[in-house]
């Protein structure tokens, strides 16, 4: 009958000795701590109540085909989301694409295989990389990515990979590729001090016993460590991918800002919240700004949507261990 | 005999800081175009009058327009003239009053960096994707001597909503009517062609870039980065190098109607450059705040005799006499 009570808390037995006086700094301290977590939930309600409110205009006037037309238009007062939200999905595809096996085994490399001496240096400039401004990424981008891109990798993916749509029709440097790259570095911070992290937290039992089975170091990484890891990396991917789609300022810089849909990552794109950036200073008609609320409202929605999926999949993720998101 | 000094150097701090918080504080907000002559016109009329201090925020047309008509500033500033739907909703008169206007130039990325000749015509045909190579008869054309070459043209156009993509648009719907049925004018439009850059130094770098790009930006920006530009034919045919000069004489052989909001694009002048528009503040025609008013009135009329002398340094066009003059009468009947 009093075990339950034990069990919740180890220290709730000694706790209840005390007399209430003494008590008053765990009390206290339990209140502000929820406190901190409910203004959270708030926050992000009041957020999405605002979006709401700001959008409702354009949710009365376009209804649910907001999300499907592909029309733009400020001087018609026409708009539409679709090509936004494909330029988002894309670009933060392309993003995960490149930065997640990078991320990964650069973790791998700091963790298992670097000199000890190395590894502290190696994950400073790694961290430092998350410090760089976002507008520094993208005029890097523009000045030195961009023609490098266009003048040999796109020229030589072209040539190679031409026979899939994915890398055809006209190369003018900006486009959802450079943006999918210029979003990969800026996440790549990200998931490789997550991963570093996670692969650390494995605990070297599980490599002991793959080495006594006579795994090579290869073997004791994949069976022991990165399979026991699983579903912190993808925790990890998931937190990038986040942040992938709500970058802003370097993405508006390099993607080409055309709000259109085509299936070569050589043609110019535009994202969710590229647009926001650039038009909502001048926009002048309620309609075109009620447009731009929703498309923020659109944006926080496509965040949630894709982080569900992600929960779900983790959950179907079989394999335990630590690294566990929940 | 040091804690005396201190404390006097306290009263001194004291005073100052009491003075300055009797200093009356106008604010404005808007246009970030003309923000570097306002800021210049308002730093020296704090040593003109000592008594006001001017605060004001580039917050973009679209936030400028909004805030005066909430009356949440004191005066906005748009680059594009308000629409009638937007005027309709001031709770008074709200009156257009220009300041200064600029010129925005159609730059490109050419082997050589030739100086090209360009015509309305062509260029609305380049920005709706209908001429695509450099050497079209339709450029080629206007510009025997230059070698150009047999190359694409890669359209570059302001990604981010702006009074310049409203003068260029305006532009190009005057020259062309199929411009104008399918694309229209405004701060930001649904461009059938070409990529976007975030502002005058996102598409100036996106031209540099490219070679074969094509694209616009202004006056004062292109001149300062050494960018290419070219002449541009205008209504009476002559082709014009975009000079304050040129600007000016557009300004003043355009059709100013009562209330200001005019258009200067393609002006008639035989000097004038045809791809120019204007800036305006935004004041109530009744002031709600007497003293403030009359400040704000102060400054106007200021700004009008000696404020429009600076322009030319910082490369905007000055309004020519007859409109100061216009404008000023206007100012006049301001009441407070």
């Amino acid at each position: 009958m009093a075990a339950p009570s034990v069990s919740t808390s180890p220290h709730s037995a000694i706790r209840s000795t005390l007399p209430a006086g003494v008590r008053w700094p765990d009390i206290s301290f339990r209140w502000l701590a929820l406190l901190a977590a409910v203004t959270i939930l708030v926050l992000i309600a009041l957020v999405g109540w605002e979006l709401y409110q700001g959008s409702r205009l354009a949710i009365g006037h376009f209804g649910p085909r907001f999300l499907v037309n592909s029309t733009w238009n400020p001087v018609t007062d026409e708009y539409g989301a679709w090509p936004f939200i494909f330029g988002t999905l894309v670009s933060s595809l392309i993003a995960l694409v490149i930065a997640v096996p990078l991320g990964v085994a650069t973790a791998l490399y700091l963790t298992e295989l670097a000199p000890v001496r190395l590894r502290q240096p190696v994950v400073m400039i790694v961290e430092m990389l998350a410090a760089v401004p976002s507008v520094i990424f993208g005029l890097w981008g523009i000045f030195v990515l961009i023609p490098w891109l266009r003048d040999h990798l796109f020229v030589w993916l072209k040539e190679t990979l031409g026979f899939l749509p994915l890398f055809r029709g006209t190369i003018y440097g900006v486009s959802m590729l450079a943006a999918g790259i210029i979003v990969a570095i800026m996440i790549l911070p990200i998931i490789t001090s997550v991963s570093r992290e996670i692969l650390r937290s494995v605990p070297n039992l599980q490599r002991e016993a793959a080495y006594a089975l006579g795994a090579t170091h290869w073997e004791v990484m994949r069976i022991a460590v990165l399979s026991y890891a699983r579903r912190g990396l993808f925790g990890a991917a998931v937190l990038g991918l986040g942040r992938a789609l709500g970058e802003t300022m370097a993405v508006t810089m390099v993607i080409g800002n055309r709000p259109d849909i085509s299936a070569s990552l050589f043609a110019p794109g535009y994202t969710l919240a590229s647009v926001i950036a650039n038009e909502f200073t001048e926009a002048t008609t309620d309609l075109y700004l009620s447009s731009l609320f929703e498309l923020g409202l659109v944006l926080v929605a496509v965040t949630i949507v894709v982080n569900v999926v992600a929960q779900l999949m983790l959950r179907s993720l079989a394999g335990s261990g630590t690294g566990k998101v929940r | 005999m040091n804690k005396k000094r201190l404390l006097l150097l306290g009263l001194f701090g004291l005073s100052a800081a009491m003075a300055a918080s009797a200093q009356m504080l106008i604010n404005g907000a808007g246009a970030t175009f003309p923000q570097p002559i306002y800021t210049k016109w308002f730093d020296q009329y704090s040593k003109v009058d000592t008594s006001v201090r001017f605060n004001y925020q580039g917050i973009g047309s679209g936030g400028g327009q909004k805030q005066i008509l909430s009356e949440t500033v004191d005066f906005g500033a748009s680059d594009g003239p308000m629409s009638d739907d937007n005027l309709a909703k001031a709770p008074r008169t709200l009156w257009h009053i220009p300041t200064v206007a600029g010129a925005v130039v159609v730059s490109y990325n050419l082997p050589g960096n030739p100086k090209l000749k360009l015509d309305g015509p062509t260029l609305a045909g380049i920005y709706a994707g209908k001429i695509t190579k450099w050497n079209d008869p339709a450029i080629a054309g206007q510009n025997s001597g230059v070698a150009l070459p047999d190359q694409d043209i890669v359209v570059v156009h302001r990604s981010d909503g702006s009074g310049t993509t409203y003068i260029f648009t305006d532009y190009l719907s005057n020259i062309s009517s199929d411009w104008k049925a399918k694309v229209g004018k405004n701060t930001s439009v649904n461009w059938p062609a070409g990529l976007g850059g975030k502002g005058n130094a996102g598409v100036a770098g996106q031209i540099k870039q490219s070679p074969g790009a094509i694209g616009y930006v202004e006056l004062a920006y292109a001149k300062q980065n050494d960018l290419p530009y070219a002449d541009m034919k205008n209504a009476s045919g002559v082709y014009i190098t975009p000079s304050i000069e040129s600007v000016v004489e557009a300004l003043a052989t355009a059709t100013i109607p009562e209330d200001f909001r005019f258009s200067m694009v393609n002006a008639l002048g035989e000097k004038a450059y045809p791809i120019a528009g204007a800036t305006w503040l935004l004041v109530y025609q009744q002031q709600k705040d007497a003293a403030k008013g009359k400040k704000l009135v102060e400054f106007l009329k200021w700004a009008y005799v000696d404020g429009e002398k600076m322009a030319a340094t910082l490369d905007y066009a000055p309004l020519p006499e007859n409109v100061q003059d216009r404008v000023l009468k206007r100012i006049a009947q301001i009441t407070y």
